[in-house]
């Protein structure tokens, strides 16, 4: 099993998402964001979270237009894994991977603290770990993680079971309070919440563990 | 050539920064507005030879989020 964990200009979570991957017995190789290509033997490609290119423009617009964005899109479009987190999640909806956008949160102000996500979905295999509407915490740090999308495609992903998780007490105005969604295939999951960020007894909270052992052992078998 | 590309969040999409300095000016005794909606200028310095539609192509692509955001193209 082997992880690409896609470098920005501004990523501040890559190291923590490979150390994820890497207790849960994934190989991780970084990939800085101007390689053109993936190393070959790819089966997951992970978006960190962080504040790509000072989030000019908006959040994850520069990073979704780099190089490695392409390869990524190519990736997914075989049928590959991509997972991306907090900026991650709003590079997905800038290259059009994942439905919706992510905008300034409601109150305006930015969050970091650790929220309750209940798990809306156990059908994919970044979720599979968990048990149907456990409530797990899982941390979150973002000013604009407010997610949006017009009423027909949010009316889709709720028909095709695509809302991953929804947080308990909607802590920046999201639709639905739609914490993460999944592509149409489920192999690309977008999230706010830093599971990176409770994978070890040290961070105070090991319930993101389950989703990088879920999707460890999803890999071994492709 | 220059072009000023202006995008706005769409109608529908909430604008808690538009919302903020609405509630600022109203406080600062600006009685009479009654909604603010904040959004960029872009302006773009341009190459002779290109045209409104290579501006239109950049907005499409990069410079709005036609998920959440309109834009439209002035030729200055």
């Amino acid at each position: 099993m082997r992880a690409a964990v896609v470098v920005f200009p501004g990523s501040n979570c890559d190291r923590d998402l490979a150390v994820a991957f890497e207790a849960a017995g994934v190989e991780v190789t970084m990939v800085w964001h101007k390689e053109t290509g993936l190393p070959d033997g790819i089966d997951i490609v992970a978006i960190p979270g962080g504040f790509s290119y000072g989030d000019y423009l908006r959040c994850g617009a520069i990073a979704a237009k780099s190089p490695i964005c392409r390869a990524v899109a190519d990736h997914a479009g075989r049928g590959g894994y991509v997972f991306g987190v907090c900026n991650g999640f709003q590079v997905l909806t800038e290259t059009g991977l994942l439905p919706g956008a992510l905008l300034r949160n409601a109150g305006l102000k930015y969050v970091c603290r650790t929220v309750g996500l209940k798990v809306q979905t156990t059908g994919s295999d970044f979720t599979s770990g968990y048990s149907a509407a456990e409530v797990i915490n899982i941390p979150i740090a973002h000013h604009d993680g407010n997610y949006f999308a017009a009423p027909d495609v949010l009316a889709e992903l709720r028909d095709q079971d695509r809302i991953a998780f929804t947080y308990t007490d909607n802590p920046n105005g999201s639709q639905d309070d739609i914490a993460g969604v999944l592509s149409q295939n489920r192999r690309v999951l977008g999230m706010m919440p830093h599971p990176e960020r409770a994978a070890d007894a040290g961070h105070g909270g090991t319930d993101g563990v389950a989703l990088f052992r879920a999707l460890s052992g999803a890999l071994e078998t492709v | 050539m220059k072009a000023r590309v202006h995008v706005m969040l769409k109608n529908g999409v909430l604008d808690p920064q538009g919302a903020a300095v609405r509630h600022a000016l109203g406080a600062m005794g600006f009685d009479m507005v009654t909604g603010v909606r904040q959004g960029k200028v872009i302006d773009l310095d341009l190459a002779e030879g290109a045209s409104e539609a290579d501006v239109t192509e950049m907005c499409e692509k990069l410079l709005a989020n036609t998920v959440i955001e309109s834009y439209s193209v002035e030729i200055l």
